[in-house]
């Protein structure tokens, strides 16, 4: 089983969200993340979809997703070398004599405190998936009060499209 | 009452009335664009939210509009009228109930990649969403048992959207498209300007092969011992049959149809295997096992045609031909993948291919394995066989007739013993298989097909299921023979618990059903019964010598099985043959 990030560009229109996660849903595929967002194109949308199967099954997704009507372009992007990005805001527990300490996480994972209240602290970090995951087990003696993750967005280096 | 249904006039003259432009409502623009897509037949049931469209119908007579007594079978006839004919089917019905009374046959026409163009009415615009009287979101419901589904939410793009449907319904893998049409948006004027072209960027089916994955098959027929050929319904759907003759006649390469390829070669022909499978020959499903190169030719390896994949052609090189790139390797991976449409694809092998040299050992002993162990059953000759009824059917209709069926044990008896010459000929459920489909189907096919002889086969079972639709023979005078195979039971439910589940015969007995010859005359179509062979051949001769519809009841053993079997779990060479 591998980690396959792929991105599929789509028709801006309502239920295509929709069609594509249902399409995850009832065969069978699984999803770890799904991001959506406006693209290069007006009227075209991009999803970025984390999925956990072997090659066959990837095979399968894109030869399924391209059976959409609303699907433009499937790009698997994990089999080239890629930027992942995602964002997580974490809202730990920090009395005002923890707050140096957990500002030196912080600052070693080039994350940012975005808000601070009289007993947490709100950090924002950027970063792909394993360093995120890093800043949370880091962050958890500390206890962690809501943890929110945008999911991966992506894209391929340099100049291919 | 009688009411015949009026003539369509010829497309080129409505063509001509109706492309004009002009400000008319939604509901118009729907019944002139039906029109333009050539549309003759809509069979459908009005309710609040298509009120506007039946409206626009009133008096509209440029197709012709069946009303049938429920919404399944309003789109079990499209269906029926699409495989028979090739043309997408047509149907209209209501929002709330009258939509989600589609369902089943939207997943019916979905499963064996039938065209359809499924119009639907739903609330108004500014009640969706609040659980209005008679609301139902149907595309979000349909999503995954259609091909593409539209909501429309503004009446400038009905023309463009109706278009689109027919479009991807009737190209590519087949399949039914739904247009959910809000009460307002069928209310609202526009002008209207027909739309005669697509531009859809994420829709562009391969029709023209890869010619190097062409070369390997060439190659590979010229080399092979043990070729077959598995035709299934792709074969029918793109118009291919004569091109599959031809291929078959030049390579000589054996080939068993599917139970959806039947029709897509002349069973008469000595390299007929007969059909595949759970129910397939000893020869067929032999083969299967034993070929050195399976070409599968737009069949999808269903798990009915396959039995236990692993294990399934065990020594074959296996080459799979489709239209649509998600069945290659979905079920099996194939040596040789073929995306493509058949017509196309067999256009261009014709040419290179000739005879399987080296196969002439393997249809030796093909023809043996036809010869020791062809399709049989007992017959004393005191009771009624169904299967012999089939074969009566086939006799006297010289297998020339369209057959529709239901689904079940004389479905499977209809597949095996009745002989197909042609293609489009043969209307069953096959993916789904969905009980209640049988009958009106018929209807469609009949409206298709005005001048071909149309026999539905049901069981006792499914005629119950749509036997409303007599109404609809009756006052139109559609001239189907309906057969009735009555054992009294659920005969493939018993027929497992028969053989797998211990004889523990639970809720498959169905006796107490009504009287089919009554039913048949309370909606004013003739009907008979017969309990013995001469009976049945009297009535059978009867009903085909009366003009009009006539239901035909035969009462046969509830004891009977279909054979051969090939249980689940078991590769396909595991057959019980219903003789040990």
């Amino acid at each position: 089983m591998a980690r396959n990030t792929i991105s599929v560009l789509v028709n801006d229109q309502p239920g295509v969200l929709q069609r594509v996660s249902g399409l995850f849903g009832r065969r069978g595929f699984n999803i770890e993340s799904i991001t959506v967002g406006q693209s290069e194109e007006t009227g075209l949308s991009r999803m970025v979809i984390v999925t956990l199967g072997d090659e066959e099954q990837l095979e399968q997704i894109e030869k399924q997703l391209y059976k959409l009507i609303d699907v433009i372009k499937v790009v698997d992007l994990s089999s080239r070398p890629m930027v992942a990005r995602e964002l997580a805001l974490i809202k730990v527990k920090a009395d005002p004599s923890e707050r140096p300490e957990i500002m030196g996480v912080v600052e070693t994972f080039r994350a940012s405190v975005v808000d601070i209240g009289s007993t947490s602290m709100l950090v924002q970090v950027v970063g792909d998936t394993q360093k995120i995951d890093a800043m949370i087990e880091l962050l958890k003696p500390y206890g962690i009060r809501e943890l929110s993750r945008t999911g991966v967005t992506a894209m391929i280096r340099g100049n291919v499209q | 009452m009688m009411t015949q249904i009026p003539e369509a006039r010829s497309t080129e003259e409505l063509r001509e009335k109706w492309m004009k432009p002009e400000v008319i409502t939604g509901s118009e623009i729907l019944l002139r664009s039906l029109v333009l897509e050539g549309v003759d037949t809509v069979f459908g049931y009005p309710g609040g939210a298509v009120l506007y469209i039946y409206d626009a119908l009133y008096g509209f007579d440029d197709f012709k509009h069946v009303l049938t007594r429920h919404e399944q079978g309003a789109i079990h006839a499209a269906d029926g009228y699409a495989r028979a004919s090739g043309k997408p089917g047509v149907c209209i019905a209501t929002s709330g109930p009258g939509a989600t009374n589609l369902v089943t046959g939207i997943a019916t026409a979905y499963m064996d990649s039938v065209p359809l163009v499924v119009i639907t009415g739903n609330v108004f615009s500014s009640l969706i969403g609040t659980d209005a009287f008679q609301e139902a979101d149907i595309t979000g419901i349909t999503m995954p048992i259609t091909k593409h589904s539209y909501l429309v939410r503004d009446v400038e793009d009905l023309p463009r959207i109706i278009h689109e449907a027919f479009h991807i319904a009737s190209t590519g893998r087949k399949g039914p498209v739904l247009i959910d049409i809000p009460k307002d948006v069928s209310a609202a004027k526009t002008l209207f300007t027909p739309v005669t072209s697509v531009n859809l960027r994420g829709y562009n089916p391969r029709t023209v092969p890869n010619k190097l994955q062409l070369d390997k098959l060439v190659r590979a027929i010229s080399e092979a011992e043990r070729p077959i050929i598995i035709a299934g319904g792709g074969v029918i759907y793109s118009g291919a049959h004569e091109e599959m003759y031809e291929f078959v006649k030049r390579t000589e390469i054996p080939i068993t149809t599917t139970l959806l390829g039947l029709g897509a070669f002349p069973s008469g022909d000595e390299l007929w295997m007969g059909m595949p499978g759970m129910h397939g020959t000893f020869t067929a499903n032999n083969a299967i096992q034993q070929c050195d190169l399976l070409i599968n030719i737009g069949a999808r390896f269903d798990d009915r045609v396959t039995g236990k994949l692993d294990g399934f052609a065990p020594k074959a090189k296996i080459v799979h031909i489709d239209i649509d790139p998600a069945e290659i390797g979905k079920n099996i991976s194939p040596d040789i993948p073929i995306v493509g449409d058949v017509k196309t694809v067999l256009e261009m092998l014709i040419p290179e291919v000739g005879r399987s040299a080296n196969a002439d050992a393997w249809r030796t002993q093909i023809a043996q394995w036809k010869l020791d162990k062809p399709l049989r059953y007992n017959d004393d000759g005191k009771v009624l066989k169904p299967q012999w009824v089939i074969e009566m059917i086939n006799d006297t209709t010289k297998g020339e007739a369209i057959v529709t069926t239901d689904v079940g044990q004389h479905q499977m008896w209809a597949a095996q013993y009745y002989k197909f010459n042609h293609p489009r000929s043969w209307v069953t459920s096959g993916g789904l298989g969905t009980m209640g489909f049988g009958f009106p189907s018929a209807i469609g096919a009949q409206m298709a097909k005005p001048e071909r002889l149309v026999v539905s086969i049901n069981g006792d079972g499914g005629m119950q299921m749509c036997s409303q639709e007599l109404a609809i023979c009756a006052i139109h005078n559609i001239p189907i023979k309906i057969v009735v195979i009555n054992n009294e039971v659920l005969g493939m439910v018993r027929q497992w618990q028969n053989l797998i589940y211990g004889k523990r015969y639970s809720y498959t007995d169905l006796a107490g059903s009504p009287n089919f010859v009554k039913l048949a005359e309370a909606y004013g179509v003739k009907g008979l019964r017969a309990t013995t062979k001469e009976e049945a051949r009297e009535a059978w001769l009867e009903a085909l010598e009366t003009p009009g519809p006539v239901l035909v009841e035969f009462l046969v053993s509830k004891d009977e099985n279909v054979y051969p079997m090939v249980t689940q779990g078991s590769t396909i060479d595991q057959m019980l043959m219903g003789d040990e």
